[in-house]
């Protein structure tokens, strides 16, 4: 009989323990620095980010384990494998981007730096933390280590109520879904005796049949919970207000890293987790995917361009939709031989979908520095303004939409596509066929917005008189970067598109 | 030639427009700066087509012509393995003359551009040279490509110049017009794309030359049916086929006069080009289910071209003669879609010549056009012609002369190119494939005739109101034909004679690569 104590590989747990002991050190040394040097702050922070994306390298190795059980079964609470580094990879360089865009957010919106930098480190911890986690309890910690610092970015801006009340609105649902989560795994433990993934996919196998439907309602309560963080339909409410009313990078943040989040937990627990119950999650899934790409798109395809914030509506609303797609390759693996094939398309897409999403916010950022309420028709000349942000956007919009010159767009969603259809998914293919098509349509009229010749000044041009300096300033080197950096990505991927897809012809997991 | 020059000339007729485009909006290096950056970038232009020309010229002559069936200058590079997507080129009879004639529009082009530059609204001519270029690149690619993956790539890469070049150098209603064109285009082509997954998947590959050899062996009739549907809809978008062709009238009025140019002469051509590279040979139960139907759309559209034509064309109609050209596109695609529905050589091959006969007329007629437009300040016939014509004959003999070349050639006179593409399209309706009811064909081949007749009678109006008529001295003087003008439209002219009188240059080319890809690809 070894000893309790299980042992640690430090190596193993970098990533997300490099990023929690930042956001520590930068919420220390917050207490310390005069106001005039809190910018410092964020290069710490970026920084870090910097860091924690380096300590994924030593572990392109092979696969690794820590947290294991010194007894029996020896299984492991954490595991850093191929899926793992991918996932951990996508979250820290989101998260890093939209550090990038915060440094202006926060000078604009006069943002504490402090609060933001831990919150926003905080959150990225858990969720690197997530796609590591093999047990039930650490990954429900992961996800509320992810989820309760984002409500109160969402709600950082003091004495404006639509920022809180967006946050109100995120907290209550996302605190009732979480409820609800737990709720689940208890009954879930309460069936297999076990919170490890792997046990517990076993023990469902072979449930006392006295507790058998109390199997069943784990499963599906647990499986709620993460639907809720991916805002499927019918859990997207709280989505637009949140986004419209959260300072816009942590509505890039929660557009990118709070999804896939969502997914990955979506994907542990249903693949790894509650594979027995694969004919009861593969087909809800699959009518979760189809309504949540039909709703997301349909509205999208509402919004009037005029409208206040229409342009940071039309992208959440965008984002369900995205999520819908997201979600068909995790239907698909409830249903083909061999699920990591169809998971390798999720993770491909989710990755195009970071870089590209990402550059839009960042380029929906630079255009809100100057019209605060970034409509639709802001962008109307964009390009006569600023070619080169104008061009990115309407690359990132093109990816977004699936269409060349985004040929990475195109590609992601042809291997969901695949997907869907080597599962026998004959008729969720053809949903999203006629939701890419809706969805062509309003990225295509935003992306002519954008070269149209600038209309006469706008009536509403005159109350932002006094901010009109900054107007014609030059782009923030952070933000600058970001678009940059988000755009080099989706070209080198373009060109390259082998460097993502190959996790959808290979199998992760 | 040796197949490794033939190979590099293939990709670099691809690849350097693209090149071409960048350097476009780059500065002009010291020692090419030129009078104004203006025109040094317009001489770029020129310059850059002018090669593309050349190496299109130098891989027609280094093609070799006793085997025009086989693929040649083939390059075959894995591109995405995750997907089967390869970067797979190649020429044959059926895609080189149409890259020839792609290369040498886009040249005739940037040398017209370079005559008479885009003045539209002080726009940036550094733009104009990048976006032709880009779409010269994309047409060429869909030309030479022989993967669906790419194809379906290069389709979609010209809609976005061929986007701003209608939306910010056209005319009026160019941003409704623009706009038409990329929705209807993108809506067509995303359907195109389901039908090639659908093949690509159950075919279990993307290469078009593995699925024509496997001529359908591995597709399910349904298979087939749906794919071929699905492909033909996006092929007949662009094409275009009545009834989807609603788009077309408004581009090419909006669009300026290269635009129309490149439009009618090359883009029309990659919809009818498909037909015949990827429809026939990869789906033959799915086309030869759905060839009676697009037969008969194609006679729908022969006849309903040349009614609008006619009522375009009479007098107080206030027709537009930019538009008139377009319907007048209308009715000549529906022939060459014709002589594919038939599932004949003789009518694919007629199908195919009469893409370049229809590509180099329209091409000229829609240059005369712009020039009549830049020289009168409209191209409304009733305003154009007044109480007894125009006058051209009398006014500017050159002109009149070219437009009314342009004219008969259009009608199809016998012994210019127009003539021997729709009548072997008829022939080839006159007695159908094995399967296909004769009796509809016959009916479709007369409707075609009917076709041909009106198109005569509407030709023949533009030519009496727009050439004849009286020269009064108070009118204002116009010019004739200006240097490069001449420049940019004889080769269409010469061409055209040409091909008329020595058809067999062309079928010599197509017909045993049709006959192949009919056969089934062996």
């Amino acid at each position: 009989m070894g000893s309790l104590v299980q042992s640690v590989d430090w190596l193993a747990i970098a990533p997300p323990t490099v990023t929690a002991v930042v956001a520590l050190a930068v919420l220390v040394a917050d207490l310390f620095l005069p106001d005039a040097r809190k910018p410092l702050l964020g290069r710490i922070a970026v920084a870090g980010l910097v860091l924690a994306g380096l300590s994924l390298l030593p572990l392109l190795g092979g696969d690794r384990s820590t947290f294991c059980l010194t007894t029996g079964t020896r299984v492991c609470s954490y595991t850093a494998d191929h899926f793992t580094l991918v996932i951990q990879f996508l979250v820290l360089g989101g998260a890093l981007l939209t550090a990038l865009l915060s440094f202006s957010a926060l000078d604009d919106l006069e943002l504490p730096h402090g609060e933001y930098w831990f919150l926003l480190l905080s959150s990225a911890a858990g969720a690197a933390l997530l796609p590591a986690s093999r047990d039930l309890a650490t990954l429900v910690v992961a996800l509320e280590v992810a989820s309760l610092p984002a409500f109160a970015l969402v709600g950082l801006r003091r004495g404006d109520s639509r920022s809180s009340e967006a946050a109100l609105k995120f907290f209550l649902s996302s605190v009732t879904a979480t409820a609800v989560t737990l709720l689940g795994v208890s009954f879930v433990y309460a069936a297999t005796g076990t919170l490890h993934l792997a046990q517990v996919a076993e023990g469902l196998t072979h449930v006392d049949p006295r507790l058998a439907t109390l199997a069943e309602a784990g499963v599906a309560l647990t499986l709620v919970g993460f639907a809720f963080k991916t805002a499927a339909v019918p859990f997207h409410f709280w989505v637009p207000d949140t986004y419209a009313g959260a300072p816009l990078p942590v509505a890039a943040y929660l557009s990118v890293i709070g999804k896939a989040v969502g997914f990955t937990g979506l994907i542990l627990v249903t693949v790894l987790g509650f594979p027995s119950y694969a004919d009861v999650w593969g087909p809800a899934l699959a009518v979760l995917a189809a309504l949540t790409m039909t709703i997301g798109n349909v509205a999208a395809l509402r919004q009037r361009p005029e409208r206040d914030r229409s342009a940071v509506r039309l992208l959440a609303w965008s984002s369900v939709g995205q999520a819908g797609y997201l979600l068909v390759p995790i239907a698909a693996a409830g249903y083909a031989g061999g699920p990591g094939h169809a998971i390798g398309s999720t993770v491909a897409y989710a990755l195009m979908y970071a870089a590209v999403n990402l550059g839009a916010f960042a380029v929906a950022a630079l255009v809100a520095r100057t019209s605060p309420g970034n409509r639709i028709t802001d962008y109307r000349g964009l390009y006569a303004r600023r070619p080169l942000a104008a061009l990115a956007l309407g690359f990132f919009l093109l990816c977004l939409a699936g269409l060349p010159p985004g040929v990475i767009g195109l590609f992601a969603k042809v291997t969901v596509f695949t997907a869907a259809v080597d599962a026998g998914l004959g008729w969720l293919a053809v949903v999203m066929a006629v939701n890419v098509v809706i969805a062509l349509y309003y990225y295509l009229q935003w992306t002519a917005v954008l070269f149209k010749p600038a209309a006469g000044q706008p009536a509403g041009e005159d109350a932002e008189a006094p901010q009109a300096p900054r107007s014609t300033g030059r782009i923030p080197l952070p933000l600058a970067t970001a678009i940059a950096l988000a755009a080099a990505l989706g070209i080198a991927l373009s060109g390259a598109p082998q460097l993502v897809l190959r996790f959808a012809s290979g199998a992760l997991l | 030639m040796s197949h490794t020059v033939l190979q590099i000339l293939l990709a670099a007729i691809v690849v350097v427009p693209l090149l071409g485009a960048v350097a476009a909006l780059l500065p002009a290096p010291p020692g090419l700066k030129g009078r104004s950056p203006e025109q040094a970038v317009l001489r770029h232009g020129v310059t850059v087509t002018g090669v593309v020309l050349a190496l299109s010229v130098a891989l027609a002559a280094g093609f070799d012509h006793g085997h025009p069936a086989r693929m040649q200058a083939t390059t075959d590079v894995g591109w995405i393995p995750a997907l089967g997507i390869r970067m797979h080129l190649g020429v044959d009879g059926v895609s080189l003359p149409l890259i020839v004639l792609t290369a040498l529009l886009t040249f005739l082009c940037a040398l017209y551009s370079y005559g008479s530059p885009p003045r539209e609204r002080g726009t940036d001519p550094k733009a104009f040279v990048a976006l032709i270029l880009v779409l010269e690149s994309g047409t060429l690619a869909s030309f030479a490509v022989l993967d669906l993956v790419l194809f379906f790539l290069a389709f979609e890469m010209v809609l976005v110049p061929m986007y701003f070049l209608v939306a910010r150098w056209g005319g009026d209603g160019r941003e409704r017009a623009a706009w038409r064109f990329i929705l209807y285009t993108v809506l067509g082509s995303v359907v195109m794309l389901l039908g090639l997954l659908l093949v690509g998947i159950k075919g279990g590959t993307f290469d078009m030359v593995a699925l024509a050899t496997d001529n359908g062996s591995k597709l399910s009739h349904t298979t087939q049916l749906v794919a071929a549907l699905a492909i033909g809809v996006g092929l007949a978008v662009k094409a275009p086929m009545w009834p989807l062709h609603s788009w077309l009238p408004d581009a090419h009025t909006a669009a300026p006069t290269t635009g129309s140019v490149l439009l009618a002469g090359v883009l029309l051509k990659m919809g009818t080009y498909g037909f015949v590279r990827i429809v026939l040979p990869v789906t033959p139960d799915g086309a030869h289910s759905l060839a009676p139907y697009l037969a008969a759309f194609a006679a729908v559209g022969i006849v309903y071209g040349s009614l609008v034509c006619l009522s375009l064309a009479r007098s107080g109609a206030k027709g537009d003669l930019k538009r008139l050209i377009a319907y007048s596109s209308v009715g000549h695609m529906g022939f060459v879609l014709l002589g594919i529905a038939t599932l004949t050589p003789t009518g694919v091959n007629g199908a195919l010549f009469a893409n370049i006969a229809h590509g180099l007329i329209t091409g000229l007629l829609f240059f005369l056009v712009g020039a009549i437009k830049d020289r009168y300040g409209t191209s409304d016939l009733d305003t154009l012609s007044g109480a007894t014509g125009a006058a051209l004959y009398g006014r500017a003999p050159r002109l009149g002369g070219l437009l009314a070349f342009g004219a008969v050639a259009s009608l199809g006179l016998p012994g210019l190119a127009g003539f021997w593409g729709e009548m072997l399209a008829m022939f080839g309706a006159f007695r159908p494939a094995d399967g296909l009811s004769r009796p509809a064909y016959l009916t479709f081949m007369v409707l075609a005739g009917l076709g041909t007749l009106l198109t005569a009678a509407y030709m023949l109006v533009v030519v009496r109101r727009v050439c004849m008529g009286e020269t009064t001295q108070e009118a204002p003087v116009v010019a004739d034909v200006r240097t490069y003008e001449f420049a940019a439209w004889t080769p269409l002219a010469v061409l055209t004679v040409l091909a008329g009188l020595w058809p067999a240059a062309l079928l010599g080319l197509t017909d045993p690569a049709v006959q192949q890809l009919l056969r089934g690809g062996n």
